[in-house]
């Protein structure tokens, strides 16, 4: 399905964490020309806002603070999405690196302790959907996982998914989303869930 | 919930086109990449691996256009490798939009690049591809496409790539490799059960039930194979219901 509206100006916050390329023809793929930057200025002005991340917690944040980019994305309005190391940053605490993070959502991510293999890497479900987020998306539907640390379950979760312990496969405030899973690297459902959020 | 098992097929690639050969001899032309590429992801596959066999330096600009063009229309993971011997490779195909790339002979002769290669991009994207062969020293790393033998036992290396950094094992069977007679069983299980990453068996998937097999008893994580699938002998729909028939946790 291809999305067909110009007033749509998305932003992906460009920081040092990989995996913007990913999301960039995910979005390519509905249609949607995005702008990869770290100017506040594009950033305020973007309708969506896009926070993507494959790296590591504490440098990831000490970058954000470095460039101010950690009070610009607290005060936004605009519909906002974390996406898997994007997420974790979006919670309050994060045992990788030690590493006090955003605090939008309340939780905190911890590192996966089980007999399973870490990192998760992989196809997972997810449940106990909410939010329109999830429109047309089925309860235990197939997303693409890979991560080491997990954000615990709290009042902000919109998915569910269970590997080793049952972990917030989706968070949700205002006006904030965030999403554990690839939903660029998903197939159908996840470009359905990326499909979602623009239409915020 | 344990994560599904992986179908994963693999698409070896030779200026731009998919071949397949029997142990790298014998290269027929298959196709292109970027429709193949799409159509497995639409028949199912649960993820890709492109490799480069010719991985000259004069083909590493091509490779990386190529990659491009897959990661622009591939809504599924893929990895990319052959030939890749410095961070810099890596970062050029990431960059090109693969999500994981694999190292082989380079890292066995260098073993500390795959420390550097997860200290610089994160060990979730390295993938430690080793080819291996039994033969009366036990089961032996291979280099050079399974040409040259190293006379080092396979679990050792395995066991010792991890531990620098490989966020995930491609282990394939040359003693299987283009057999059809199965993937290399009790190895991968050795293998699977020894190492706290996924395994992706590789090398002599010839019929449904050798999937089966390789994820039960195999303990695999992921299954790898590439003729099987091209010739349209096993559609992957096909495969998945199989398994899912025998309450294998399938996507």
């Amino acid at each position: 399905m291809t999305i067909n509206e110009p007033s749509k100006n998305i932003a992906i916050i460009q920081y040092n964490a990989g995996n913007i390329r990913s999301v960039l023809f995910a979005l390519e793929r509905l249609g949607i020309q995005a702008m990869v930057t770290d100017s506040h200025e594009q950033i305020k002005e973007a309708s969506h806002v896009i926070f993507p991340g494959v790296g590591e917690a504490s440098s990831a944040m000490t970058y954000l603070k470095e460039r101010g980019l950690d009070k610009l994305i607290i005060s936004l309005r605009q519909p906002f999405l974390g996406i898997c190391l994007g997420m974790q940053l979006m919670c309050k605490y994060s045992e990788e690196g030690d590493t006090r993070c955003l605090g939008i959502f309340d939780a905190n991510v911890s590192l996966f302790k089980g007999e399973q293999k870490v990192p998760q890497m992989g196809w997972n479900t997810i449940s106990n959907l909410k939010t329109s987020l999830f429109n047309g998306i089925d309860e235990n539907s197939w997303q693409y996982f890979v991560h080491s640390y997990a954000a615990d379950l709290g009042e902000h979760t919109i998915a569910i998914t269970d590997y080793i312990v049952p972990f917030s496969a989706a968070l949700h405030r205002d006006n904030f989303y965030g999403v554990q899973f690839h939903p660029e690297k998903s197939g159908e459902a996840g470009a359905r869930i990326l499909e979602n959020f623009i239409q915020l | 919930m344990p994560l599904a098992k992986r179908i994963i097929p693999c698409l070896d690639i030779k200026d731009g086109q998919t071949v397949k050969g029997v142990n790298f001899v014998d290269l027929k032309t298959i196709g292109d990449p970027v429709e193949l590429a799409a159509r497995y992801a639409e028949e199912g596959a649960d993820e890709l691996v492109l490799l480069d066999i010719m991985a000259t330096h004069e083909g590493r600009k091509t490779f990386a256009a190529l990659v491009k063009r897959v990661a622009k229309e591939l809504n599924i993971p893929f990895t990319v490798g052959g030939g890749i011997s410095a961070p810099a490779d890596v970062g050029l195909l990431l960059e090109a939009g693969a999500d994981k790339v694999s190292v082989n002979s380079a890292a066995f002769r260098s073993p500390s690049l795959l420390s550097d290669l997860a200290s610089l991009f994160g060990r979730q994207c390295i993938v430690l591809a080793v080819d291996v062969r039994l033969d009366e020293q036990g089961w032996q790393v291979y280099l050079n496409g399974g040409r040259m033998p190293t006379g080092k036992p396979c679990i050792d290396w395995v066991l010792e790539g991890v531990e620098r950094g490989a966020g995930e094992v491609l282990l394939t069977s040359m003693s299987h490799d283009g057999t059809r007679d199965g993937f290399a069983i009790e190895l991968t299980s050795q293998v699977s059960s020894a190492v706290n990453v996924p395994v992706i068996a590789s090398g002599g998937a010839g019929n449904l039930q050798h999937f089966a097999d390789v994820f039960q008893a195999g303990q695999a994580d992921a299954a790898l194979a590439a003729s099987v699938f091209h010739s349209g002998e096993i559609p992957i729909q096909q495969l998945k219901t199989f398994l899912r028939n025998q309450s294998i946790h399938i996507r």
